[in-house]
């Protein structure tokens, strides 16, 4: 919290070491150990043949529910690095496709993600990608139909996907704004998974080997989560993701109390209405 | 200075006049005034206004209270006392004088307690222990008022106050406690047998409804332990945590009300019931209301079976029967509390659409599981027709120059899957203009909303766009500058884009708003959609887009109505603030031509974006020529796949509770919203457009 730097304070006064922060780049990334997902049904099988079709994936979903786990996952599992992109409204189709820039007195052409991906036969994830700015759709879709071609105007150059490239992106239907729906133009050209949050058994199992936490802890956050569920169109947008159910176990395992780690993890992170807050909070005190 | 007491005198002649009605030469208010005068004077005004408003809604509940008065305000502060009137009105509202009146006569029965003052009411806890309901897994419940808990199985009915404790959050606890229990009689079975039939073979059938309503307690909250400890903890609290082992059957998971049942049989004559802060009743109407739904939604199932039910294998004979290809499992899993549902049809799984599951989870509610009959009543469905009416319209009863213009529109009869040509009858009519001040009553009313509504609203209206590589501009734009040098070192030439602009992003959006006019709408409904649609106008105002609205209502198919209240090409005008005013109930919701009309206005509108918003209380419905239920339903639905076709965004604002049974069919599972609280209608209906449209 910066508002904290005033003159005199103490704290300033000493040194503060920089931490070892991993830099994380758009650089193609290979996965080297396997990340933990447990499968709800025949994604993977679903995936795979995909992949092996080379056809593009959509992955739909109520955020928290897996799907970026899952994508990391399948990239370890087909052995091909990985490029998330993190769409915004702002990104642009230059952004993924490159542009030149100037070193010294040379001009020098940089690949973006996503030309990255293909001349490395990654997987590309477009992470919501209905947050993207209209015009990447003029490069998704000649890579996303058969011709899997990466126009690159600027660089004058037509790049052809190899076999094992696979375009990948994620959507959360739940949106509400008519602005941003997916085209179906868009949409018709993906193979679409959809993600549901875990039947109860494999939800614990997953908040369990996820945060060491013991079943009935585990069993009293899937509860809960599914009363918030409950909810979804009466009052809140979304119920309870299997994310905050970890980060509510995370919390409780160092310590917190039930209660104070539901409020903090849970019910801040769904609303903010004083009602609703308290009403998340007597589940919470009936669940545990 | 504290005024002298009123003599007993002066007293009867006062009640003389005030319960006049209801007194007679035997019966005076001679007793009365003499009681009454041994109050002080406060006390005594505080009787003397309270008879009166009381006497306004019936004389006898009036005379029933200042009979009880001076009693009870030796022992109540005014606090107290008024709490309990209240109580008493709103029991004779609900279910009568000879209730009503009890409560006034057994004010010794409730003594009050020194806990008034951290009382906990219904009313101040209405939002949340709804909202703590609707978390409860199984049937949607509503929450409603009684002067005794219990439940009919759809609503629970909870005390209007609950002061047992010396603190608030005891008190408010207790009501969580009550909606669980009320919540696990439906859930946990008690009402598989009609318990008030059964205790009514006891020679005393009060005290057998008590002890088995104290037994079913029992048995459930060990059912609630297992998923929802915290409730369970609660209960034990409160019945002083010692287990009788004359009653340790009820705390096995098998238990069932046959249980309580036995130990009824077992105990009638010497159990005696332990005193405790709640007694849950068991009445009548859980039984009944139990029966109508298990018949409605028998033949519901069925109806929906024989649709998903596909065309036979050619393989099998022509003659098996639906029930021996469908299989339907569902049960209570104790572990999780959730109902385990698996549905077969010809030997494979299949996961049937959210209402069929909700169906068939009601059902095992009811029945325990799904009755083998329940499959069987898939082939004895009887092939009602529609048979209605005949014949296209004909422009009705009503000349066309008498009420406007009329329009003729299709309607979609989805039995036999085509269109009833040129079916309704449509005439656009002007909604009559108040001449009050309805508006500005509203602005003043919520004046600092409104001033927040705008601000956010303004945001929204001046989120610019940076548009890059511009040929003129307010800035550099960097990254076109580098790409452009590096075009130039290339031998390219320097192109002439390379500013940066700010742009106020283009709203190319047009709204129309289709209020729902019908009879339903009566009262604080009306009042919510008015005030909503005020404070929308505001809204909209501040952002520019442009927007219509109009009502629709409508009496059969001669006579579907659409008010305008305001057109796109119309300022928010004087006019149109007294037509908002003037907006008052119709008939019915012949929801389907409005939609066809709206969508044939809605499209004369350029625009890139073109949504189409209703605000609705309920399902389609018209008066009696079958339009009620699934072919309104069905109707709806394709008018507004019409209206999707033609590039339309239809979206529904509802308050009705049950609209998670048919709008995600009719609106997509994203394209609609519920207000819970029709309360807050008026400022969700801005914001839920803000949403929409951000
Ligand atoms: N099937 C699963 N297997 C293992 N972990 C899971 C699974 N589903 C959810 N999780 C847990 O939930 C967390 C959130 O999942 P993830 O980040 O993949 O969500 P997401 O669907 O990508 O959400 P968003 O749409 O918000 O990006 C994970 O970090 C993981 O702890
Ligand atoms: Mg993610």
């Amino acid at each position: 919290m910066t508002e904290h730097f005033t003159d005199g304070n103490p704290i300033m006064a000493t040194k503060i070491s920089p931490l070892p922060a991993k830099a994380l780049q758009t650089e193609a990334r290979f996965i080297e150990t396997e990340p933990y997902y447990e499968a709800a049904g025949n994604e993977i099988a679903l995936f795979e043949a995909a992949y092996a079709s080379q056809l593009p994936v959509l992955l739909k979903g109520p955020t928290g529910c897996g799907k970026t786990r899952f994508i990391e996952h399948m990239a370890w599992r087909l052995k091909r690095p990985l490029i998330t992109v993190s769409c915004h409204d702002d990104l642009t189709a230059a952004d993924l496709v490159g542009r030149y820039l100037i070193t010294g007195n040379e001009t020098v052409w940089v690949d973006g993600p996503l030309a990255h991906a293909v001349r490395s036969g990654a997987i590309c994830y477009l992470d919501e990608v209905v947050e993207a700015r209209r015009d990447t759709t003029v490069v998704i879709h000649p890579l996303a139909d058969d011709r899997r071609m990466l126009p690159m105007e600027k660089h004058g150059e037509l790049l052809q996907a190899p076999p094992e490239f696979l375009l990948a992106m994620s959507y959360n239907p739940g949106y509400q704004s008519v602005l941003k729906e997916l085209k179906h133009s868009t949409r018709q050209r993906f193979v679409a998974i959809e993600f549901q949050y875990p039947a109860s058994a494999l939800e614990e199992k997953i908040i369990r080997t996820e945060t060491g936490a013991d079943s009935a802890t585990a069993a009293a956050l899937v509860r809960l989560a599914q009363m918030t569920r409950n909810l979804k169109g009466s009052g809140l947008d979304e119920g309870a993701s299997t994310r905050l159910l970890v980060h509510a176990a995370k919390l409780i395992a160092r310590g917190i109390t039930p209660a104070a780690a539901c409020h903090g993890a849970i019910a801040e992170a769904l609303s903010d209405d004083p009602e609703m807050l308290q009403a998340i909070d007597e589940f919470a005190s009936s669940v545990f | 200075m504290t005024a002298l007491p009123l003599t007993a005198r002066l007293l009867r002649e006062k009640l003389d006049y005030l319960l006049g009605p209801v007194l007679s030469s035997r019966r005076t208010a001679a007793t009365l005034a003499e009681q009454m005068a041994t109050l002080d004077r406060s006390q005594q005004d505080l009787v003397l206004h309270w008879v009166e408003v009381i006497a306004h809604s019936n004389y006898e509940m009036a005379y029933q209270f200042v009979a009880a008065a001076p009693v009870a305000l030796k022992k109540l502060d005014t606090g107290a006392a008024e709490a309990w009137i209240i109580r008493a009105m709103d029991v004779y509202d609900r279910e009568g004088l000879h209730r009503g009146s009890e409560v006034f006569r057994t004010i010794d029965a409730h003594p009050p307690s020194a806990a008034d003052h951290a009382a906990a009411t219904f009313e101040e806890n209405a939002q949340v222990l709804a909202l703590f309901a609707c978390g409860l897994s199984g049937r949607r419940l509503q929450l409603d008022v009684s002067d005794e808990p219990h439940t009919d199985t759809e609503t629970l009915y909870l005390p209007p106050r609950t002061a047992v404790f010396d603190n608030a959050a005891a008190n408010f606890n207790l009501y969580k406690v009550l909606i669980t229990l009320l919540w696990a009689q439906g859930r946990f079975g008690t009402f598989h047998v009609d318990v008030v039939a059964a205790c009514a073979n006891y020679a005393d059938p009060q005290r057998a409804a008590a002890l088995l309503s104290h037994f079913e307690n029992l048995r459930l909250e060990s059912r609630i332990g297992s998923t929802l400890p915290g409730i369970a903890r609660d209960l034990a609290r409160l019945r002083g945590n010692h287990d009788d082992p004359r009653l340790i059957t009820l705390q096995s998971p098998d238990a069932v009300v046959q249980d309580s049942l036995a130990l009824l049989a077992d105990h009638y004559d010497t159990f005696e019931l332990p005193v405790l802060p709640y007694r849950i009743a068991l009445r009548p109407e859980a039984a009944a209301t139990r029966a109508a739904r298990m018949q409605r939604e028998r033949s519901e199932l069925a109806e929906a079976l024989a649709q998903m039910l596909p065309e036979q294998p050619d393989d099998r004979k022509p003659e098996a029967a639906a029930a021996d290809r469908i299989d339907i499992r569902a049960g209570l899993s104790a572990a999780t509390g959730n109902m385990d549902i698996e549905v077969r049809i010809d030997g494979t799984s299949v996961s049937p659409p959210a209402a069929i599951t909700q169906l068939i989870e009601s059902i095992a509610q009811d029945a325990g599981e799904i009755p083998d009959d329940y499959l069987q009543a898939i082939d004895q469905r009887s092939n009602h027709q529609s048979g209605d009416e005949t014949g296209p319209a004909d422009g009705g009863d009503i000349s066309p120059d008498e009420k406007g213009v009329s329009h003729l529109y299709d309607e979609w009869d989805y039995k036999r899957r085509h269109y009833r040509r040129d079916w309704c009858v449509l005439r656009e009519l002007d909604v009559t203009a108040a001449n009050d001040d309805f508006v500005a009553e509203t602005l003043a009313r919520y004046r600092p909303q409104v001033a927040q509504l705008k601000r956010t609203f303004e945001m929204l209206r001046d989120e610019d766009r940076l548009l890059k590589r511009q040929a003129t501009g307010d800035d550099i734009d960097f990254d076109a500058l580098v790409a452009g040098y590096a075009d130039l070192e290339s031998g390219m030439e320097l192109p002439d884009r390379l500013l940066i602009r700010r742009h106020k992003a283009e709203r190319d959006l047009a709204a129309l708003f289709m209020v729902d006019m019908s009879g339903s709408t009566k009262g604080w409904i009306n009042d919510a959609e008015r005030e909503a649609l005020v404070m929308l106008c505001e809204a909209l105002e501040v952002l520019g887009d442009r927007y219509a609205i109009y009502g629709f209502s409508g009496l059969t198919r001669q006579r579907c109505e659409i008010f305008r209240i305001k057109r796109f090409d119309e300022p928010y005008s004087e006019d149109v603030k007294q037509r908002i005013a003037g907006i008052t109930p119709q008939d019915y919701t012949r929801m389907g031509a409005a939609i066809r009309h709206l969508t044939k206005l809605l499209n004369n509108v350029d625009a890139r974006t073109r949504l189409l918003i209703s605000l609705s209380d309920g399902k389609p419905d018209d008066y009696s020529d079958h339009y009620r239920g699934e072919y309104g339903i069905e109707d709806t639905r394709q008018a507004l796949i019409e209206a999707h076709r033609t590039g339309i965004k239809p979206f529904c604002i509802t308050i009705d509770h049950e609209a998670r049974d048919y709008l995600p069919h009719l609106y997509g599972p994203v394209n609609w919203t519920l207000v819970d609280n029709v309360e807050r209608l008026p400022l969700k209906v801005a914001d839920i457009y803000r949403r929409l449209t951000a």
